[in-house]
């Protein structure tokens, strides 16, 4: 089936016009329309557009002018401004806003020929490890646990859309951004490969801002090789974002063939959570052997400030969220809700536009950055991070990449952990510090769990090496073989 | 100068500080490619950074950054290599990120100092404690429609340099010296353009009142004073205010104040508690600002001569009074234009002229130096025909007065006008004998020992020879004939 294809394999068989743009674009179009409306991956769906922009690869391929990503089905998280198609960043305060900008990260990928099937579904401004705060409802994990297909569960969050699409076949790939984990738990829980680049690497430009010293966008897709393309792509300098780094795109595809022969690859001792099940245990210990088997030296190293990780980042990442969304008032774009004076429309405006979670957010954030509360928590957080940032620099002094679990169970199910914040909280346990340090992280299926639900491993790197993120990545997919299909998915059921 | 309020309990001295925002001229914002004009149509020169659309990022002008480096080094002050910026947190509708780019923590210039001079002549130096970068709002109109309140966006996001002085200022005269003075360099700088009815130059004042010694009292704010006379104003009006509650056994609130001219008084705008949270954090969208040592010498090396030295060098070269020299360079225009008049001529005839008859005429006109009527050149032209002989001091303020009117050049008013002194000998004893014989009975009392009735003489000639005849040509003449 064309949709079960991988991008590398599809960009070649386009150019040698086994089938064109347009057919593969229409085939993902079909997917669509026939899965999302129970999953709910997608917030807008662009199909016309899309196959306009599947011609126009077609004909760029005519013409040998194509660009490597000519004809690629893609999703974009709802978090990206496009141009001309709505961007609701998953929140009722958006639900009509009309961007008449493109994001730059988009704007590379259209520069490459992607084709855009739509915006995709995420927690909402990507504050969730879910996917259930989106305020244009949750999405399906397209995989079912073994014998159970009544449970559903969730894609994981909060490019959960993003995940659930790739993993269902309804696009070939997909962007995510990733602030404390959103990339990498959903791309476990989905079974796929999915990358946070170094902070830097990919600007943010046109990327509705959650907290800007840790968001960074990234690529979604079935293999690790397809990353490596669609992050080839997304990444370079931009100098309309501050913060985006200066330094050339390596050739991401090459260094998936590298190897990991004679690199030392570390095992922090600060991860091995009480809780984990048995098979993320196993299957962490299988990949540490795959990786020994493929010539690499395992080293035992400590990164002693993991246990602050996660309460450093609910106090910098919320606070840096209450300032981000003050923006969203009612008055120059956006929902409004009309009141006798300014202060009213505020409250009623925010009040009705931003759902539970952002709305706890934005308070906790308020007050840690509050008048006699800063340096308890703001400033103590920002020092602690600094910590957490020199645990990584000694630790890669030591060894050239590590290895965790990306999560520490596999997909729960909708309603499971939603009615304590701190247990949903607590998914992003493993994820969370490489955010802090701002250093690139990959997560890859590994295997399954006993109910047959995928696992991910999750490799770290020194920060602008995303190219040994991507080898090591390379070599546990090509050990692990995952061929697993979830259980819904284009062309099986409906 | 000393300046007091005499109260009941004792006299009580100001203690004043100034916080002046300055718009950075520059050709756009502070963190956008928006343009910068005054005056343009509403919502004309907005970017969507400016209105805070999502996923726009800020990005640091370098031009707004080397105008604050240039304002630090023209107040002799500290420039910090490595400052950031922080995000002031509020709502309102004309600030659409709900926050201020600011530098709380650290700002780009720290310590310097302005030098003010005072009418009777006395100098003092008034510390400034630091200059930083912040972001202009928008603005809100609520006069356009009964029921509904418009912002004008163009000016969110121009750079605004705050300028700090320490507590320094004791007097409404002190404030207002310093005021003026801060806009000259800044003038001098080209960056701000200094002009207090345009907004592009604001001042909030802090002011608080103790007797002599003691420790500083609470002081309250005055918000968005808009001109020097109102600065001096507004601190009269506040101090008397405290000295009230002082002495009435009250105490005086820290509070923020605004100041009503139509009453000359102040009053409350907001309390301490009412005061907003700001919630200051470093902007995680930009960078910290660090700059290179060289880059700043590059700055220094191009500054223009600034009000201080020049009129040291006004003094020492032009051999004029301090106060002359202090009011020529009060405006680098002025100054220009002095030093193109007096340059090959008599300085200190020039001072005199372009402070004397050539201010009088602007101001009569309604005219700047920049539209006045009569180019420096031309009046330079004017004081060569004075030195020359061609004409004499009275004719000269003639000639000058119809440059004014006409634009024309001197030398050819004289011409066309006939106004060139007259020298010829002859023609002047041929007009002194006439007046001689006009005036028997005056010659007699000339004769009989008044006189004082030489001036009359003089005068009679000059009105005679239509003003034209060389006074010291005439007065020899008269002498001769008087004395025979």
């Amino acid at each position: 089936m064309l949709t079960d294809l991988t991008i590398t394999a599809a960009a070649g068989a386009l150019r040698r016009g086994d089938f064109t743009a347009r057919e593969l674009t229409q085939a993902h179009v079909d997917a669509v329309a026939a899965l999302n409306p129970r999953l709910n991956a997608f917030i807008t769906v662009t199909s016309e557009r899309a196959l306009e922009q599947a011609e126009a690869a077609d004909a760029a391929l005519a013409a040998g002018e194509a660009g490597v990503l000519a004809g690629i089905p893609l999703a974009i998280k709802d978090l990206f401004c496009t141009a001309g198609v709505r961007t609701t960043a998953g929140s009722r305060i958006l639900e009509h806003f009309v961007p008449p900008y493109e994001s730059s990260v988009t704007a590379n990928l259209l520069r490459d020929g992607a084709v855009f099937l739509g915006k995709a579904n995420l927690d909402e401004f990507a504050m969730g490890s879910s996917n259930m705060t989106s305020a244009f409802g949750r999405v399906e994990n397209p995989w079912k646990r073994v014998g159970d297909a009544e449970a559903m569960l969730v894609p994981g969050g909060s490019s959960g859309g993003s995940a659930a699409a790739v993993a269902a076949r309804l696009v070939m790939g997909a962007t995510g951004t990733d602030t404390g984990g959103s990339i990498r738990q959903p791309a476990a829980f989905c079974g796929l490969a999915g990358i946070k680049p170094t902070y830097g690497r990919c600007s943010r430009w046109g990327v509705v801002a959650f907290a800007s010293s840790l968001d960074q966008p990234g690529p979604f897709a079935r293999t690790v090789g397809d990353c490596a393309l669609l992050l080839g792509s997304m990444a370079g300098f931009d100098a309309k974002d501050s913060t985006s780094v200066d330094l050339a795109v390596p050739d991401f595809a090459a260094a998936c063939r590298r190897g990991v022969a004679g690199l030392r690859i570390g095992v922090p001792r600060e991860y091995r959570a009480d809780a984990m099940p048995e098979a993320m245990e196993r299957l962490w210990r299988q990949g540490l052997q795959w990786l020994r088997d493929a010539g690499a030296a395992i080293v035992d190293v400590s990164l002693p400030h993991t246990k602050y990780g996660l309460a450093t980042y609910y106090i910098v990442a919320p606070a840096e969220a209450s300032s981000n969304l003050a923006r969203y008032d009612g008055v120059r774009f956006g929902r409004r809700e009309d009141g006798h004076d300014l202060t009213e429309l505020y409250e009623r405006t925010r009040a009705a536009g931003f759902g539970a979670e952002v709305q706890r957010r934005i308070m906790i954030g308020t007050y840690v950055l509050s008048a006699g509360y800063y340096d308890a928590y703001y400033l103590r957080a920002q020092k602690v991070r600094a910590l957490i940032l020199r645990d990584f620099t000694e630790a890669f002094g030591q060894v050239d990449a590590l290895l965790t679990p990306t999560a520490p169970t596999a997909a729960f199910a909708q309603g499971e952990k939603m009615d304590d914040p701190i247990a949903m909280y607590l998914n992003d346990v493993f994820t969370v510090p490489a955010s802090m340090a701002g250093v690139p992280a990959m997560s890859v299926p590994g295997g399954l769990d006993a109910q047959g639900l995928p696992l991910g491993l999750q490799v770290i790197g020194r920060p602008y090496d995303e190219e040994t993120v991507f080898a090591v990545s390379q070599v546990i997919e090509d050990a692990a073989g995952f061929s697993a299909m979830p259980a819904i998915r284009a062309g099986v059921a409906a | 100068m000393s300046y007091t309020i005499e109260g009941a309990t004792g006299i009580w001295e100001i203690v004043c500080g100034l916080e002046v925002h300055a718009q950075v001229i520059s050709r756009s914002k502070l963190f956008s490619g928006a343009a910068t004009d005054f005056g343009s149509a509403p919502n004309t020169q907005v970017s969507f950074v400016d209105a805070a659309f999502p996923g726009m990022l800020p990005v640091l002008n370098e031009e707004c950054v080397a105008q604050a480096v240039r304002t630090g080094l023209g107040l002799n002050a500290q420039i910090n290599l490595t400052s950031r910026f922080d995000r002031k947190n509020y709502f309102y509708a004309d600030l659409p990120s709900g926050y201020q780019i600011s530098q709380f923590a650290h700002p780009i210039v720290g310590r310097g100092e302005v030098e003010i001079e005072l009418a009777d002549g006395s100098t003092r130096q008034i510390g400034v404690t630091r200059l930083h970068l912040e972001q202009d709002a928008g603005k809100s109109l609520h006069d356009q429609d009964p029921a509904r309140s418009f912002i004008d966006f163009n000016r969110c996001g121009v750079a605004l340099m705050e300028i700090v002085s320490e507590p320094d200022i004791r007097t409404p005269e002190e404030a207002g010296a310093y005021l003026r003075k801060l806009r000259t360099v800044l003038r001098y700088l080209g960056t701000c353009d200094g002009n207090m009815d345009e907004g592009s130059m604001r001042a909030d004042v802090n002011v608080s009142v103790r007797h002599a010694g003691e420790a500083f009292r609470t002081r309250c704010e005055v918000k968005n004073v808009n001109s020097i006379r109102f600065v001096m104003l507004a601190i009269e009006a506040e101090a008397r205010r405290q000295v009230e509650v002082w002495e009435s056994g009250g105490e005086v609130v820290q509070e923020t104040r605004l100041f009503d001219p139509a009453r000359q008084a102040t009053r409350s705008m907001r309390s301490k508690e009412d005061a907003h949270d700001y919630r200051y954090f470093p902007d995680p969208d930009l960078l910290p600002l660090v700059l290179d040592q060289g880059w700043v010498e590059g700055l220094r090396a191009g500054l223009p001569e600034l009000p201080d030295a020049k009129r040291a060098r006004f003094v020492r070269d032009y051999k004029l009074p301090a106060y002359d020299a202090g009011v020529l360079v009060a405006e680098q225009s002025t100054a220009d234009f002095f030093e193109t008049v007096a340059r090959g001529r008599d300085a200190r005839l020039a001072a005199n002229w372009i402070t004397g008859d050539f201010f009088a005429a602007l101001n009569r006109t309604g005219r700047t130096i920049e539209t006045s009527p009569v180019p420096a050149g031309d009046l330079g032209a004017l004081l060569d025909l004075l030195g020359d002989g061609t004409i004499n001091g009275r004719i000269a303020k003639e000639v000058f007065e119809a440059m004014v009117e006409t634009g024309a050049a001197p030398g050819e008013i004289v011409e066309r006008r006939g106004l060139r002194q007259v020298t010829d000998t002859g023609a002047i004893d041929a007009a002194v004998d006439a007046v001689l014989a006009a005036n028997p009975d005056k010659l007699a009392e000339y004769r009989g020992g008044k006189d004082k009735l030489f001036g009359f003489f003089v005068g009679q000639v000059m009105k005679a020879m239509e003003g034209k005849g060389n006074p010291g040509l005439v007065n020899e003449a008269l002498r001769g004939r008087l004395a025979s």
